[in-house]
């Protein structure tokens, strides 16, 4: 007993004290960048959505844009992957680069762009067959019908959106009688099989119920260990939880840009300030 | 930064109000509770002691109702930023608010067992200086709460070193008391406890003005020298 104490005393004794603290404080001057947007307007026929954008993306980092609707945040989410070539009326000036090439660029294929960059939406639009089916289909698609590797994608891919021990007995089940919050984490496996580098997830969460939204955010603190993330979120609360660097927008403009923890302690701008509390600006 | 736009939920900007004047009515208890506390000690008015400890009751009362209410802004409405920091700044001034006001009843207590003894009037007057200039100080602090004004917050941190050393220097005369006259022991250790609760107000005043300055600069001033807060806050008093 009483040695046992003794040593409880000196382990005590023996906490470093930075060790308990969160780490380092994250700055973007340490990053590897991923995604760099200079200057970046776009323009919907007339009307002007983005103004002049600059900012960098850190690689294997979450970035979240917050900002109320129509300030154009899904609108640059949509810019990563070149969701916008489908809209005829969009026009765009400036440089996007994805590891310092212009995405934008003629040259640059959008198939092995989006393949690159995957995206998953707001609702989860699994297609109408089996789950295994679901996930398959990236590497279908590029070719691969080997048996066994698609064997070992498909579980690796539902393994990392943390679905795997729901649905492995049920693989070739359809994907239309799984619940929201799995169907949305089979989206995300789908996402995931063809190894995109980034993935941008506008609203992944705002249709699930709270317990499957904690799931997802569980899943997007351990994919970013693999992706950069970039997500779209009118939940701040969920902005501030998954994130490391947090955009605000507002308008078609970046009005603040930084840690989050700095961002939602701290803000610099009042315009932030009286967004994230919740005040009339 | 603490802004002056209105939040969108009538609600929980009435809250917030609500938790700041209810902070600044406790702040005016503890103050008169010194006050008393002060007077019962100089004049030794025994009524005046008794009131102090009464008043305790009520100042441990709206330290619980704040700290609850605070809690249930936290689960309900998630509050960030500026909010975050004023709610996190609440919290902290309060036990440093009621901490003052079980100062002030040591101190009341020490006036009763001091009015049962024989009053050299002039030996109190250290007491006197030092307990103005805490009760200055700790006035400060709840004006410059009440105004969010980090200069005066500076202010009273600068004070709390005067306090300090007049502090050093009662003790110092204290023991000389002892010294000359062991009779006096037990009276000059009494006063010693009251010079000691005064210093510890001083003490709990400066850290109202370290949370004032966090919630509306959000920076950290604790432990800092008074140099250092200044580089801090880019600011020269």
């Amino acid at each position: 007993m009483n040695a046992n104490r003794q040593q409880t005393m000196t382990a005590a004794r023996t906490i470093d004290i930075e060790s308990m603290g969160r780490g380092p404080k994250l700055n973007m001057a340490n990053e590897t960048v991923c995604l760099q947007v200079k200057d970046f307007n776009l323009f919907y026929g007339q009307q002007q959505a983005l103004h002049n954008i600059n900012m960098s993306i850190a690689k294997n980092r979450v970035t979240a844009f917050i900002g109320p609707s129509g300030c154009g945040k899904s609108t640059l989410l949509r810019c990563f992957n070149r969701m916008n070539d489908l809209i005829d009326s969009v026009n765009i000036q400036g440089e996007m680069l994805l590891d310092g090439k212009e995405l934008n660029a003629p040259s640059v294929n959008v198939a092995d762009l989006r393949r690159q960059v995957g995206m998953v939406f707001q609702k989860p639009n699994p297609f109408p067959k089996s789950i295994y089916e679901n996930v398959a289909y990236g590497l279908r698609l590029q070719g691969v019908n080997d048996r066994a590797t698609l064997d070992k994608v498909v579980e690796k891919s539902l393994k990392g959106a943390a679905l795997w021990d729901e649905v492995k007995d049920r693989l070739h089940e359809s994907a239309m009688g799984m619940s929201g919050g799995q169907q949305q984490r089979l989206v995300i496996a789908r996402a995931i099989a063809i190894e995109p580098e980034v993935l941008l997830l506008d609203e992944p969460a705002s249709a699930l119920d709270p317990l499957s939204t904690l799931k997802i955010e569980e899943l997007i603190y351990e994919l970013k260990h693999k992706y950069t993330i970039v997500i779209v979120t009118h939940n701040m609360q969920q902005a501030a939880r998954v994130s490391d660097y947090t955009a605000f927008m507002y308008m078609g403009e970046l009005i603040e840009f930084g840690a989050t923890d700095e961002l939602f302690t701290n803000p610099s701008k009042k315009q932030t300030e009286d967004y994230i509390t919740g005040r009339y600006g | 930064m603490v802004t002056n736009s209105q939040h969108i939920s009538q609600q929980f900007e009435n809250e917030l109000e609500d938790i700041r004047s209810r902070v600044l009515a406790m702040g005016g208890l503890v103050e008169q509770q010194v006050n008393n506390a002060l007077e019962a000690l100089m004049t030794g008015d025994n009524e005046l002691a008794r009131e102090v400890m009464a008043l305790d009751e009520d100042v441990n009362d709206l330290e619980i109702t704040i700290d609850e209410e605070c809690i249930q802004i936290i689960a309900l409405r998630q509050p960030t930023a500026g909010d975050l920091r004023l709610v996190a700044g609440i919290l902290k001034t309060i036990t440093d608010l009621e901490r003052i006001g079980d100062e002030s009843v040591s101190i009341a207590k020490m006036a009763l067992n001091l009015s049962e003894k024989d009053r050299p009037k002039k030996n109190y007057r250290e007491l006197q200086t030092l307990g103005n200039h805490v009760r200055g100080m700790l006035r400060d602090a709840l004006d410059a709460f009440a105004r969010f004004d980090v200069d005066q917050a500076m202010q009273v941190a600068r004070e709390d070193q005067a306090v300090d050393s007049e502090y050093e220097t009662i003790i110092r005369q204290l023991i000389t008391y002892m010294m000359e006259d062991p009779r006096a022991v037990t009276r000059v250790i009494d006063m010693m406890w009251s010079a000691r609760s005064l210093e510890r107000i001083g003490d709990h005043a400066h850290n109202i003005c370290e949370h004032i300055i966090y919630l509306v600069e959000g920076k950290d001033v604790r432990h800092l020298s008074i140099e250092h807060m200044e580089q801090l806050l880019d600011r020269k008093i």
